[in-house]
């Protein structure tokens, strides 16, 4: 399943890595990234492969989410069926 | 990819915008749950409804996180009682709405809806012996919601029925006075009440519907408002065509949502509810679109053409995005689930009558509105055939939920807490009506109802 991994917050050293650290914890698939910084905040997109995660997708969300908490940042995961749903015709 | 703006307007809408899927409601058919045995009937009841809904709660809570879009609600609606308990040798339907209410705890579910009887054209012994005991049913059970559909387009308007439901709604109220009235929170009075609508506290699942069926309700005022923040002082063209396509995102993630949630439970898709559906929280007000339209306060002159504009755009852009559209679908003007209708009320803008007007052009009707606990009982029943008679002409949906709030006066407030949110008492026309409503009877239906 296709999933996209959002990560919005302050810009600083390690985000990539960690965010991408915590996704190979869990063998999330990272398929594409995009990212810009603007004016300090940092903006990551990521599409993502969960077909071999091992955890439930609700698990994996919560561990992402926590993982920002503690850095500052807004980590989040949906799956990408919503984006294309609310924005493709 | 999909493009990285999009994304980010979708995390905006939920994250600061209050997007949300409102309710995912499964209805459920109870017409196999008949019995001459009021007990065995309402273990069927039981049975039928925690076997249908077990996996609900657990399934959208699923749904909500792997979207990572919140759906504030799970609820049931079930076949309308009187018709379930018609069968069964019994004069006391109170334990119906209780066993309803139990398989509420045990599902998890929000709210269960269809303690109902549909009666606009005349009543049956069951019809009647339900309506009397809605009061003591809404007064005992936590979360069940009553309706009545006292008229339509076809039928007219059953005074006899409005009559009764003047003093059940005052009886309502007395029976939860330690509560604000909030039994009458859970009770709706409709003229053309339609089948499939997921919203509470007016869901009862239609006789013509399948066994089962998943109907989801979204929302989205302050997705719109920020929208129309966006085109400040341009014409009335661009305010509709802005509308229109906030409406097809919010409906395209309900319409999502809904076959999910209809693949997972297995069960039949049946409607999106295209509703504006407000709650108190700040940001998340109809009344606040209409004033960003340029209205100094809801209520002011030019409010009923701002809703008349906003109700039809949102049916616009939301039609496209759903494979059935259904329910209520349009915008709600709720004044105690409203934080702009709530300060509307309280400055004085926002009058009942103006309720009224603004009713004949929205979705539904008179809806969380307080008036003085002293109000009789006929000026109730004068207040619903008024909203009926709009309901019946105009060929729409209009409702009445009001709470004469008990010992409370014009200036108090009664807060219901949660979605139910605070309402102002607010001041009715204190002439009598008595004599009109004690003339029963039908008013008959109107010649546009003629149509073969």
């Amino acid at each position: 399943m296709k999933a996209i991994v959002t990560v919005i917050g302050k810009d600083q050293v390690g985000i990539i890595a960690g965010v991408c650290t915590k996704l190979a914890e869990y063998q999330v698939n990272v398929l594409d990234i995009s990212q810009t910084v603007m004016q300090e905040y940092f903006t990551m997109m990521m599409v993502v492969d969960t077909a071999k995660c091992s955890q439930p997708f609700d698990t994996l969300s919560a561990a992402l989410a926590d993982y920002g908490q503690n850095h500052g940042l807004s980590v989040r995961i949906q799956r990408e069926d919503i984006f294309d749903a609310m924005h493709k015709v | 990819m999909i493009n990285q703006n999009d994304i980010l307007s979708t995390i905006r809408m939920i994250d600061q915008q209050h997007l949300d899927i409102r309710t995912i409601t499964m209805g459920i058919s109870l017409l196999d749950c008949c019995d001459s045995d009021p007990k065995r009937a309402c273990e069927k009841i039981y049975d039928k409804i925690t076997r249908s809904a077990r996996d609900l709660v657990k399934t959208g809570e699923a749904i909500e996180a792997e979207f990572g879009i919140p759906i504030v609600n799970k609820r049931i609606s079930v076949t309308p009682i009187a018709l379930i308990a018609g069968a069964s040798d019994t004069e006391d339907y109170v334990p119906f709405a209780a066993a309803l209410d139990k398989a509420r705890a045990e599902t998890g579910v929000n709210f269960v809806g269809g303690f109902s009887a549909l009666v606009q054209k005349g009543m049956t012994p069951a019809d009647e012996k339900l309506i009397r005991a809605i009061p003591e049913a809404l007064a005992t059970t936590e979360l069940v919601c009553a309706s009545v559909n006292i008229g339509s387009t076809k039928a007219g308007i059953n005074m006899d029925a409005v009559g009764k439901m003047g003093r059940v709604i005052k009886e309502t109220a007395a029976l939860t006075a330690d509560r604000g009235g909030l039994g009458c929170a859970k009770l709706v009075v409709f003229c053309n009440a339609v089948e499939d609508n997921p919203f509470m506290a007016g869901a009862f699942h239609g006789v013509s519907e399948a066994d089962r069926v998943i109907n989801v309700g979204v929302s989205g005022p302050g997705v719109v408002y920020h929208a129309l923040q966006s085109i400040k002082g341009q014409p009335f063209d661009v305010v509709a065509e802005t509308i229109k396509k906030t409406a097809f995102h919010v409906t395209r993630m309900g319409q999502l949502v809904a076959r999910e949630a209809s693949r997972r439970l297995d069960t039949p898709f049946g409607i999106v509810d295209l509703s504006l559906a407000p709650t108190p929280a700040v940001g998340d007000s109809v009344a606040r679109i209409l004033e960003e339209m340029g209205l100094e306060v809801c209520g002011a002159h030019g409010t009923t053409a701002a809703l008349a504009l906003l109700n039809d755009a949102v049916k616009k852009g939301g039609v496209m995005a759903s494979s059935s559209v259904g329910g209520l679908s349009g915008a709600f003007i709720p004044v105690s689930e409203d934080e702009g209708m709530i300060a509307a009320a309280q400055s004085g803008v926002l009058t009942l009558d103006k309720l009224e007007a603004m009713t004949c052009v929205c979705s539904v009707g008179l809806d969380m509105i307080a008036v003085p606990g002293d109000t009789p009982a006929e000026t109730l029943a004068a207040i619903i055939a008024d909203e009926a008679a709009i309901g019946m002409v105009n060929t729409k949906t209009t409702a009445v939920r009001l709470i004469p709030a008990p010992g409370m006066q014009v200036g108090d407030t009664v807060d219901f807490g949660g979605l139910l949110g605070s309402a102002p008492v607010m001041p009715v026309h204190t002439e009598s009506a008595a004599a009109f409503i004690a003339r029963g009877g039908r008013i008959p239906a109107p010649m546009h109802s003629l149509k073969n």
